[in-house]
């Protein structure tokens, strides 16, 4: 069941960074949704880990399950949806899949505060903005009244919201887009958090204003020393905020690494391609290089390549074998899930290498 | 623009304007669009100035070209396309084309435009009719201007379908059925099903991921090369903008600010707000230094345009006033945002949020502007010239007049960038055809910092 998990369950706290670096640990996590006629392995497996202070990068499509596994860390996965049972989202220590839906509300905010893509589904249209902080305020902090007010100016402030004392009465329709993500970077801020998710939180804003957000979340980091898990489909984004970044495709991470060599070498086809089709990469007027096809939707549990309709690699044990994550590179953070590798092997040796060490041991 | 040699040596650049120095330059024009303005008057029960969308634009559209119009939200972009195409009426100015203007146009002439011109929106989700199957879909501009057969459309749409990448037997599907990049071929499709010569793009990839927008920008390019299409491509994203544009237009707040070949403009961008929106795009490579001026607020409403220069209120090139020599740009900086205070304060109707939150039965005092301004100013000491001035302001908002009190600081602290709008003028070498909406381009304000500085993207 778990053989995605790297070297036969022995737990990452054994890697190299000992468990207490580590703000936020995700190990084999699956969501599945089940609808009338399939289910949807929208997160397939994946582990991937945040450390104290450092910003961790997702990137990926839409239908890649990026977003689904920002939800399924912070609790908010609904059925149809389920979380795998043998999955585990470690957050100081405790397993926070196990939780109870109260004790999700204490670390919602608390430990791990989440900034959407959309700061309208955060904020309620029929609250003050200072309202909404100080309702946070008194759920976190206990902080109420004058001293509740207060703070929540200097919350405005502090996310470089000019005339704060003002502001706080508004109301969020009267605040621009931009205000709007800065007003909601604030209600995450009134909570202290530890980690803070951040769902492609500039995507829907213009870019003078996303180099605005990018930089205060950048500024917030440094003072508090937050860990960020930054999601986006941007790969010029990820370039500039992300220390590590994990490429997602349909549900799996098929390639891992530090952003600096992800960028100048990265291995697996996929991560290639993506960066081909983006147009500052090539030539003006040249022909882009694409990726044929469409993003698949992860009907069913990985028996092959989910990329290899696609791959202009691809050769005929692809559609046969799932790989796994494979140490690619010099940089031993370095990994790729794809049969070329490791490349030292030849191919037959690299098949085998990814070859489920008992067949059928899947469910 | 080899025949042209009259005016502009490069010390007296404002001798010529962008109309002059396109039209006479080029008889490939397909359409000159001069002075255009595009006003929304204001629908909301409370009256008010009317939002200008476009405010006086003027650029010639080549045959065969592919001219970006570039922007962020809330610039104009859209609503220029959308006249150009007669989805918008033009509140004034022309758009020529064989000597007809467009704006004027009715019956037949504009049923023939109609056909000529098409759209692409960004949208493919809700610009399709989910109840008509894709073939309906094509076929119906087809049926619109009775183009020939029945028989003739069916097999018409079959080529289309085919050419755009799709397969016949898509032809009795629904546009649910598909993904957005395919739903994307259909709208091309349809858009190009009465064979016009101009399309309109209206940010045709922004809605679809990477790997797939590249796929639709290389059938968009082999497309125009097969069908001589000419085409406005419209985006936000500069990067799509820049590969696939021959000419820029960079523009905000209704006005075009920066004009010019596009990789002339990408490389050397002339105009502050070009520098700046250029320099904040994230680069896709980790190892580039970032060399970034971060603009500072968001654009005013385009109901409330600064009387002077458009992009005044947030330019990193701002002109200063002489006589202030020993304020920092910090000092600025605090002052700027102090304006923009003021402005939001006079913007928000005081009597709605009012009686809104009496309503609620929240508190209903405002905090004086004092409070803001203790804020901004609290580490700076001003000399008297500066002070007094901002003292008088702070009293005007707490009376409640925060027009008078933004006058006052204009009065005192503006300069020709708050007093006088520029115009476009014309940049870099005289046949270069760039032109750049920018005071510092006349010698008297030419900024020492600014000049040859390329841009980070290069
Ligand atoms: S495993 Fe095969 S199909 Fe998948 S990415 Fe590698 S080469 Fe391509
Ligand atoms: S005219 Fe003044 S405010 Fe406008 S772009 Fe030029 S320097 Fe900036």
């Amino acid at each position: 069941m778990s053989r995605h998990a790297r070297d036969d369950n022995v737990p990452l706290n054994a890697d190299a960074t000992s468990s207490r670096d580590l703000a936020l640990e995700v190990e084999n996590l699956r969501t599945v949704f089940h609808t009338e006629h399939e289910q949807i392995h929208a997160v397939d497996g994946i582990s991937f880990n945040i450390r104290r202070g450092e910003t961790v990068g997702l990137v990926g499509e839409s239908g890649s399950g990026k977003s689904v596994t920002a939800r399924s860390i912070l609790g908010l996965i609904e059925s149809p949806g389920e979380i795998d049972p043998a999955s585990a989202i470690r957050f100081e220590g405790d397993n926070i899949t196990e939780y109870t839906e109260s004790e999700y509300e204490s670390i919602r905010g608390d430990g791990i505060a989440m900034v959407f893509q959309d700061p309208l589904s955060t904020l309620n249209p029929v609250y003050t903005v200072g309202n909404q902080i100080k309702e946070a305020l008194s759920l976190h902090q206990d902080l109420r009244g004058t001293a509740a007010t207060e703070r929540a100016i200097e919350l405005l402030e502090e996310v470089g919201i000019p005339d704060a004392a003002r502001r706080v009465t508004e109301y969020p329709h009267q605040f621009s887009g931009g205000m709007r993500q800065r007003a909601v970077i604030a209600m995450a801020l009134a909570c202290a958090p530890e980690v803070l998710i951040c769902d492609e939180p500039t995507t829907a804003l213009d870019v003078t204003i996303q180099a605005q957000i990018i930089d205060l979340l950048m500024d917030i980091q440094a003072e508090r020393d937050l860990s960020i898990l930054f999601i986006t489909h941007d790969m010029g984004v990820i370039a500039e905020v992300a220390d590590r970044v994990n490429v997602m495709y349909a549900g799996e991470i098929v390639e891992s690494a530090p952003v600096e060599p992800l960028f100048a070498e990265p291995k697996h086809p996929y991560t290639r391609g993506l960066l081909r089709s983006i147009p500052s990469t090539q030539t003006s007027g040249d022909r882009l290089e694409t990726i044929k096809g469409e993003v698949p939707t992860p009907n069913e549990p990985a028996s092959s390549c989910r990329f290899a309709p696609r791959c202009p690699k691809s050769f005929e044990e692809c559609s046969e074998v799932a790989p796994i994550p494979t140490a690619v590179g010099d940089d031993p953070d370095h990994d790729a899930a794809c049969l070329l590798y490791p490349e030292s092997m030849t191919t037959d040796e690299a098949v085998a290498h990814h070859r489920p060490a008992d067949d059928g041991g899947e469910q | 623009m080899s025949g042209e040699s009259s005016g502009g040596s490069e010390t007296s650049p404002e001798m010529r304007n962008i109309s002059d120095s396109n039209s006479t330059a080029n008889d490939d024009v397909l359409l000159s669009v001069r002075d255009l303005k595009t006003h929304y008057e204001e629908r909301s029960l409370f009256g008010g100035d009317p939002v200008r969308a476009v405010d006086g634009v003027s650029f010639d559209v080549r045959r065969g070209e592919t001219l970006g119009l570039v922007g962020e939200s809330g610039c104009g972009k859209t609503t220029l396309g959308r006249t150009l195409v007669r989805l918008e009426e033009a509140t004034d100015g022309n758009i020529v084309i064989d000597g007809d203007d467009i704006t004027t146009l009715s019956g037949d002439a504009l049923q023939r435009w109609r056909r000529d011109a098409q759209i692409v929106f960004q949208d493919p989700e809700s610009s399709l009719n989910d109840r008509l199957t894709v073939g309906e879909i094509i076929r119906e501009p087809l049926n619109v201007h009775n183009w020939k057969t029945p028989a003739e459309r069916r097999q018409r749409v079959r080529n289309l379908l085919e050419r755009v990448g799709l397969r016949e037997e898509h032809y009795y599907r629904y546009p649910h059925q598909f993904s957005g990049g395919q739903r994307q071929r259909v709208g091309i499709a349809r858009a190009l099903a009465v064979e016009p010569d101009f399309v309109v793009l209206d940010e045709p990839v922004s809605a679809l991921d990477v790997s797939v927008q590249a796929q639709i920008l290389n059938l968009l390019m082999d497309l125009q090369e097969e069908l001589d299409l000419t085409y406005l491509f419209i985006a936000h994203d500069l990067s799509v903008v820049r590969h696939i544009c021959d000419r820029v237009a960079v523009m905000y707040l209704g006005k075009i600010m920066e004009f010019g070949p596009t990789e002339q403009l990408f490389q050397k961008p002339e105009n502050p707000y070009t520098r700046s929106l250029l320099s904040a795009v994230p680069t896709p490579d980790p190892t580039v230094e970032r060399d970034r001026t971060t603009l500072r607020g968001t654009p005013p409403s385009p109901r409330d345009p600064p009387n002077g220069c458009v992009f005044s209120t947030r330019c990193p090139a701002k002109i200063r006033p002489d006589g202030f020599e020993e304020l920092s740009e910090h000092d600025w900086d605090a002052i700027e945002v102090f304006r923009e205070v003021l402005r939001e304060r006079s913007r928000t109707d005081p009597s709605l949020s009012e009686r809104a939150r009496e309503l609620l039965g929240l508190e209903t005092r405002l905090p004086d502007v004092e409070e803001a301004a203790g804020e901004l100013f609290a580490s700076r000491s001003f000399p008297s010239d500066v002070q007094e001035p901002i003292q008088q302001s702070i009293e005007a908002a707490n009376d409640g007049n925060e027009e008078h009190a933004r006058e006052i600081i204009t009065a005192a602290l503006g300069s020709v960038c708050d007093r006088e709008a520029p115009s476009l003028l014309a940049t870099g070498r005289t046949d270069s055809g760039r032109s750049s909406r920018c005071h510092r381009h006349k010698e008297e304000y030419a900024d020492p910092d600014a000049s040859g500085s390329d841009s980070p993207q290069s």
